[in-house]
């Protein structure tokens, strides 16, 4: 199978892991059986759990929990509904982030070595801030009295273009906006990984047997830089949908996503179990939009090997 | 079929192709030689529209295409790395340039088993690139640029990853696929051989411009200069003075002492000087005196390299010039020549090429 990140797993001297290799594995595999696998098994057993006094978790097995998410009360989902719209932001999101990444990773890839290196340490620089601050930083940018509608007053196109200063914070936009900027490089990243590897005499080849600029995009270099996309679709689609920081920084109360729900279960709420039965099916729903992804990506470079 | 009319092409500050004019026939296997740096390839991307000349025009089968983009033009070329789309099996690698044109599926898939079958693909349609040998890629590479009937196939140097085995059986098969198929080919290489091999005429480049157009025979056996006639082949490039003209023979010194009869016609006017090219398969050395000869001088073998089918010499001549011969290798009726040997060597005066010394 291709791996995501344009993985070299054809290499035919590839060999299985003998020994050492365990020896050297064992650090990983002891990391997550620790950490990922115990606390999943400890979330599912929660998950059938239910809300004692004082949010003590008293265990038993009762579909309860999931039954709440799934099943309809006053005639509304509203677990299934948040589901939904997180899954919609993250797809947007996703959507947003190839559109933007997807041409500035080629652009970078195709520039000469001793460029491509400075626009990529660009790409890097607002990592070296906090993630929470450069947050803050869009709040400062997006709210009323904010850099944009302050550049709008002083252009002049608030109040002729748009009567009022612009609400953006605390709506789904702001929401969004924080999303793909929080995950434009983890799509910018994977697409120069590929296109960067890409072979210049390929895209003249094309040319050259009387394919135009768009042809030569649609037939030859999308399908070459398929596993960029695919690995910055999947970095971006995953966490955005779990995201809380940002949708609680930046949309306020009024627009929570599943991560958020999540959360106050278990710092607000106290209800353990119900929160692990969210986080449950949660998982469930990134394993899903995994194997999917996986799926499509590995239909199309099927044909490549 | 082409005209090139004196196109220029700079990167910068260096000029790559420096107002070259060809012409090259319909049907002609026609072969850019020269070393790296020459601008054989930029001459070859400019055909092909890879790159736009600064100056001049292109012609290509009657029409001006020097503005106009590869994917609008009728030449197709063969990449020296292949450039094979490694997402397209064989099948669709071939049928790329069909593909874009449109054709029709079924006279799409008949002209792709015709080609399939000329370069001898048969059974490996389906096959990825990365499964196949160098060889059989480069045969994709041809099949892919010849079924698009171009009314020119460009070739930039597409046999120079094949081991010299292979590339020797390529060059004729090429030779004969351009035959058969009566197309132009413009080949792009620097390897001299595969050049007198295969080609109908040859153009030498050097540093952007071309020194010397003419069939195989031509550049080899009457160089115009000596660039021409150290590149192509081996050469000894003797520098020689004017002695005497008298009574229709010419006579002139070379470095070292040895004097030699040059034909009289070819001396360069009234010059002083001229350099004399002696290829190395024209010496005729022999332990005896050589009979026929105009010019025999006596030499000591001061090396011998066998190479398979023939022996190098490296003579010093009893004048004190040196020299290098070819000689057949020794069999049971020819004289075995060895290091130390004293030998006669004899040179007819037609098989002295002269050329201006500068």
């Amino acid at each position: 199978m291709h791996g995501f990140l344009g993985g070299a797993s054809d290499n035919p001297h590839a060999r299985r892991p003998r020994v050492w290799g365990w020896v050297l594995l064992a650090p990983m595999l002891a990391w997550l059986a620790l950490f990922v696998v115990a606390p999943a098994l400890i979330l599912l057993a929660y998950s059938f759990a239910s809300r004692g006094a004082l949010g003590a978790v008293q265990f038993g097995f009762s579909w309860d929990n999931y039954a709440r998410i799934f099943l309809p009360s006053d005639g509304r989902m509203i677990y299934v509904d948040i589901l939904r719209r997180s899954i919609g932001y993250a797809g947007l999101t996703t959507l947003l982030c190839v559109m933007i990444g997807y041409p500035v990773g080629w652009f970078i890839a195709r520039r000469p070595p001793a460029l491509r290196e400075r626009l990529l340490m660009l790409v890097m620089i607002p990592f070296w801030t906090s993630f929470l601050i450069r947050t803050y930083a869009w709040i400062a940018i997006l709210k009323r009295e904010g850099l944009l509608n302050g550049l709008l007053k002083a252009s002049g196109a608030v109040p002729h273009i748009f009567p009022e200063p612009l609400d953006l914070l605390y709506t789904p936009t702001a929401v969004v906006i924080g999303l793909v900027y929080a995950y434009l490089p983890f799509v910018i990243l994977p697409v120069y990984a590929s296109a960067e590897k890409l072979d210049g005499a390929l895209i003249e080849a094309a040319h050259d047997l009387g394919a135009g600029p768009l042809r030569v995009f649609r037939e030859v270099v999308v399908p070459l830089t398929r596993p960029g996309i695919t690995a910055g679709m999947l970095l971006v689609f995953v966490p955005a949908i779990g995201m809380f920081a940002i949708t609680d920084l930046m949309g306020g109360a009024r627009v929570p996503m599943i991560g958020n729900v999540i959360q106050n279960q278990f710092t607000k709420a106290l209800n353990f179990p119900f929160g692990a039965a969210l986080g449950v099916v949660f998982t469930l729903l990134f394993v899903l939009s995994y194997a999917v992804l996986r799926w499509l990506g590995g239909r199309k470079t099927e044909k490549a090997k | 079929m082409i005209e090139i009319d004196s196109v220029t092409k700079r990167f910068g500050d260096f000029t790559a192709v420096n107002e070259v004019s060809l012409h090259v026939r319909a049907g002609e296997f026609l072969t850019l030689l020269g070393p790296s740096g020459c601008g054989k390839t930029t001459l070859l991307r400019m055909l092909s529209g890879l790159e736009t000349p600064d100056s001049g025009t292109i012609r290509i089968a009657g029409e001006d295409v020097t503005h106009l983009p590869p994917y609008r033009r009728n030449v197709n070329q063969v990449f020296q790395s292949y450039a094979l789309f490694p997402h397209l099996s064989v099948r669709d690698n071939i049928a790329f340039g069909l593909r874009m044109q449109k054709t029709p599926k079924d006279e799409s898939r008949r002209r792709v088993a015709e080609v399939v079958e000329l370069v001898a693909l048969g059974g490996f349609e389906d096959r990825m690139p990365h499964q196949l040998s160098g060889g059989q890629r480069q045969r994709v590479a041809l099949a892919r640029a010849i079924v698009p009937n171009p009314s020119v196939l460009l070739l930039d140097e597409p046999l120079s990853a094949l081991d010299a085995k292979l590339r020797k059986q390529m060059q004729v098969e090429l030779k004969r696929l351009q035959k058969r198929l009566g197309m132009t080919f413009v080949f792009v290489t620097h390897d001299q051989e595969e050049a007198l091999t295969m080609s109908d005429r040859v153009a030498v480049l050097d540093r952007g411009r071309i020194v010397q157009l003419g069939s195989a025979t031509d550049i080899y056996h009457r160089p115009g200069n000596a660039f021409v006639a150290d590149f192509i082949g081996e050469a000894n490039l003797i520098r020689a003075e004017l002695v005497n003209r008298e009574n229709g023979t010419t006579r002139a010194r070379a470095e070292g002492g040895l004097e030699l009869r040059v034909p009289t016609t070819s001396w360069p006017g009234d010059a002083k000087q001229a350099l004399l090219l002696v290829r190395p398969e024209k010496l005729c050395v022999s332990k005896k005196p050589v009979e026929g000869a105009e010019n025999l001088f006596e030499a000591t073998i001061v090396e011998e390299i066998f190479q398979g089918a023939f022996d190098h010499l490296v003579l010093r001549t009893d004048a004190g010039a040196v020299l290098s011969a070819v000689v057949p290798n020794e069999s049971a009726i020819m004289e075995a020549l060895h290091e130390g040997d004293r030998v006669w060597c004899g040179l007819h005066c037609d098989d002295l090429v002269v050329l201006s010394a500068d």
